[in-house]
C-alpha cells in the first residue's frame, strides 16, 4: 500500500513539473507547479514528516503559489511569439546548461564528506512513537539552533524592508479615509441643526 | 466476519464505511443547512421563506439540487475548458476532505492525526484554489476581478487565523483535535472551555471565519452589487451546484472548527450531563445560525476596508495575544488557565 502510494505521489510530482516546464500556457504551469508541490506534501508523509508537509502545503500551495498565479493571471503577454525567437536563443542555452552542468559535475566530484557529517548522519533518530514531530522540530529550532533561526528571520525581515522601502510610494493627492478619525468625530460638532425661515435662507 | 475485517481488504471496507458515513453526514446536513439559511434569513426579513415543497419547505433544497443537476452546462467559448470543470471540483473536493479529522465525538473521527490543525489549515487555503480558477478560466471581466479579490482576502484572513490557532496550540501543548478538547474537560463544564481564557480571540477567529468563507458581510468575491457574482457568473448546472455546496460545506467547517477549539466541541456544557456526539453537532448548528444571523443583519464591507480590518488591526491584535498567552502559559498566570498540557495530551 505505502509502495503504490509512492509511487503515485512520486509520478505525479514528476509530471507535474514536467508540464510546468512544457505547458504553453503560464497558467496551467502554476496549476502544475501546485500538483507537483502538493504530491511532494504526500511523499513528505510517506516518509513520516507530516509537520513539514503542512508547512510545505500552507507556505508554497497555500501562499506562494497564490501570488504566482496572482501576478501571472493579469500578464497579458503573447505567448506564441516569445515562443519564435526560442530557436535563436537555443545554442545559447544549451552552453549555458552544458556550463553549468560541468561545474556541476566538478563540484561534486571534488566533494568530500566532514568526519563531523558522518557521525551526525549515524546519530540514532528519535524514534517517531516517542517524539513528536512538531516538538522535535520545534526543539532543534528554538533550542540548538537558536541563533541560525533568529538569524534567517533576520535577513527575511531586511529582504522585506528592502521591497517596501523601493516600492513604497506614498501620494498625497489621493484621498483616504482616517477610521480612527471618523470614530472620533463628535456628533455634536459635525452637525448643526438651523431653523431656516422660508424665502429667507441663511 | 471478525476475520474478515482485519484482512487488507476489510480494512479498507471499514475505511469506505466510515468515509461514506461522514460524507453523508455532511451532504444531509448540506441540504437543511441551506434551507435553514434561507428561512432565518426570510424570518429576520419578514418573509415566509421557501414553504411550498414538502412540510414548511423542507424539502426545497432536495429540489434544488435535482433542478441543478438536470439543467444543461453552459460552457462559455472563450474559456479554459479543463479548468473551466475543474474549478468547482476543486471547491467541492478541498471543502470535503477537511471533515477527514474533525472529531465528531471520542474517538469519532476518520484520520487521528497529530497536525490535524495545520491538516485543516492547509486544507483551507486550498479552497481558494477553486475561485481564482474559476474567475480566471471564466474568460471574463467580473468573474476575474472576483477571483482577484478572493485571492488577496483570504490570504490575508488566513494570517489572523492560523495566529488565533496558535495561541490555541500553545494552551494545549498539542495540534491535535482531541487533544485540544480534552484539555476543555476540567469539570467546570462550559466556563471550563477555551473560549473563557482565549475571549477576545473568539470573536475575532468568527470574523475571519467569516472572511475565509466569503460570507457576508465580507462577501466582496461575489457581490451582487458590483461584481453580478463574481467568480460564478459563467457557471450554471452542476458546476454552480457544486461551488454552492463546497462554500456551505466550507461554512459548516468553520463552524466545526470554532465549536472544536473555542467550545468544548463533544463536551457537554453541565457537569454531570453525558458528552457525546449531539452536543457537537447542536454547537455547530448554533455557530451556523449566528453565520446565518450575519448574513441577515450586516451591510457589506469595503474592500479597502475590508483589507484594513484584517492588516491593520486583527493582524498587530492576534499577534499580541500569541505572545500573551506565550507568557501566560509559560509562567501559569491566572490560576494555569492558559496551559493544561498535563490535562490534555
Amino acid at each position: 500500500m505505502t509502495v503504490f502510494a509512492f509511487y503515485l505521489f512520486a509520478l505525479c510530482t514528476i509530471v507535474g513539473g514536467l508540464f510546468t516546464v512544457i505547458s504553453r500556457n503560464p497558467v496551467h504551469s502554476v496549476l502544475w507547479l501546485i500538483l507537483a508541490f502538493l504530491s511532494s506534501a504526500g511523499l513528505f508523509v510517506l516518509l513520516g514528516a507530516e509537520f513539514v508537509a503542512m508547512l510545505l502545503v500552507i507556505v508554497y500551495v497555500g501562499a506562494v503559489a497564490v501570488l504566482f498565479l496572482f501576478v501571472v493571471m493579469m500578464l497579458d503577454v503573447d505567448f506564441a511569439e516569445l515562443r519564435a525567437g526560442m530557436a535563436k536563443y537555443m545554442p545559447l542555452a544549451l552552453l549555458i546548461g552544458v556550463i553549468l552542468l560541468m561545474q556541476l559535475g566538478m563540484a561534486f566530484g571534488a566533494w568530500e564528506t566532514s568526519e563531523i557529517a558522518a557521525t551526525q548522519l549515524s546519530a540514532p533518530a528519535p524514534l517517531a512513537a516517542e517524539t513528536q514531530n512538531t516538538a522535535a522540530l520545534g526543539l532543534l529550532l528554538y533550542d540548538r539552533y537558536f541563533l541560525l533561526f533568529q538569524l534567517a528571520g533576520l535577513i527575511l525581515l531586511v529582504a522585506m524592508i528592502g521591497a517596501i522601502v523601493l516600492t513604497l510610494r506614498h501620494r498625497q493627492d489621493v484621498k483616504r479615509q482616517n477610521v480612527l478619525a471618523q470614530m472620533y468625530r463628535d456628533p455634536k460638532k459635525a452637525m448643526e441643526l438651523r431653523d431656516v425661515k422660508p424665502g429667507q435662507g441663511l | 466476519m471478525a476475520d474478515f475485517f482485519s484482512t487488507p481488504l476489510g480494512t479498507f471496507v471499514i475505511i469506505l464505511a466510515q468515509c461514506l458515513a461522514v460524507l453523508g453526514f455532511v451532504m444531509i446536513s448540506l441540504l437543511f443547512l441551506v434551507y435553514g439559511d434561507r428561512k432565518i434569513w426570510a424570518a429576520v426579513q419578514m418573509r415566509r421563506g421557501p414553504n411550498v415543497v414538502g412540510t414548511f419547505g423542507i424539502l426545497q433544497s432536495v429540489a434544488d439540487a435535482l433542478k441543478y443537476v438536470l439543467k444543461e452546462v453552459v460552457i462559455p467559448a472563450g474559456s479554459d475548458k479543463a479548468v473551466f470543470m475543474l474549478a468547482p471540483m476543486i471547491s467541492f473536493v478541498m471543502s470535503m476532505i477537511a471533515w477527514a479529522v474533525i472529531p465528531f465525538s471520542d474517538g469519532w473521527v476518520l484520520s487521528d492525526i497529530n497536525v490535524a490543525i495545520l491538516y485543516v489549515f492547509a486544507i483551507s487555503s486550498l479552497e481558494v484554489y477553486g475561485v481564482i480558477m474559476g474567475g480566471w478560466a471564466s474568460n471574463s471581466k467580473y468573474p476575474f476581478l472576483g477571483s482577484l479579490r478572493s485571492a488577496a482576502q483570504m490570504i490575508s484572513y488566513e494570517v489572523s487565523i492560523g495566529l488565533i490557532i496558535i495561541g490555541v496550540i500553545i494552551s494545549t501543548g498539542s495540534m491535535n483535535f482531541g487533544s485540544i478538547v480534552h484539555a476543555q474537560d476540567t469539570g467546570w463544564g462550559f466556563f471550563g472551555w477555551y473560549w473563557l481564557p482565549h475571549f477576545p480571540m473568539v470573536f475575532l477567529f468568527f470574523i475571519s471565519a467569516l472572511a475565509e468563507t466569503n460570507r457576508p458581510p465580507f462577501d466582496l468575491p461575489e457581490a451582487e452589487s458590483e461584481l453580478v457574482a463574481g467568480y460564478q457568473v459563467e457557471y450554471s448546472a452542476t458546476p454552480f451546484l457544486l461551488f454552492m455546496a463546497g462554500e456551505y460545506i466550507a461554512i459548516f467547517l468553520m463552524c466545526a472548527l470554532t465549536s472544536l477549539l473555542f467550545f468544548g466541541g463533544w463536551l457537554s456544557p453541565i457537569p454531570g450531563l453525558p458528552d457525546g456526539a449531539l452536543w457537537m453537532v447542536g454547537k455547530m448548528a448554533f455557530f451556523f445560525f449566528i453565520f446565518a444571523m450575519v448574513k441577515a443583519i450586516t451591510p457589506r464591507y469595503r474592500y479597502d476596508q475590508l483589507m484594513r480590518l484584517g492588516w491593520k488591526v486583527f493582524l498587530p491584535f492576534s499577534l499580541v495575544w500569541v505572545v500573551f498567552v506565550s507568557f501566560a502559559a509559560k509562567f501559569g498566570w491566572f490560576w494555569g488557565i492558559f496551559a493544561r498540557w498535563t490535562t490534555g495530551g
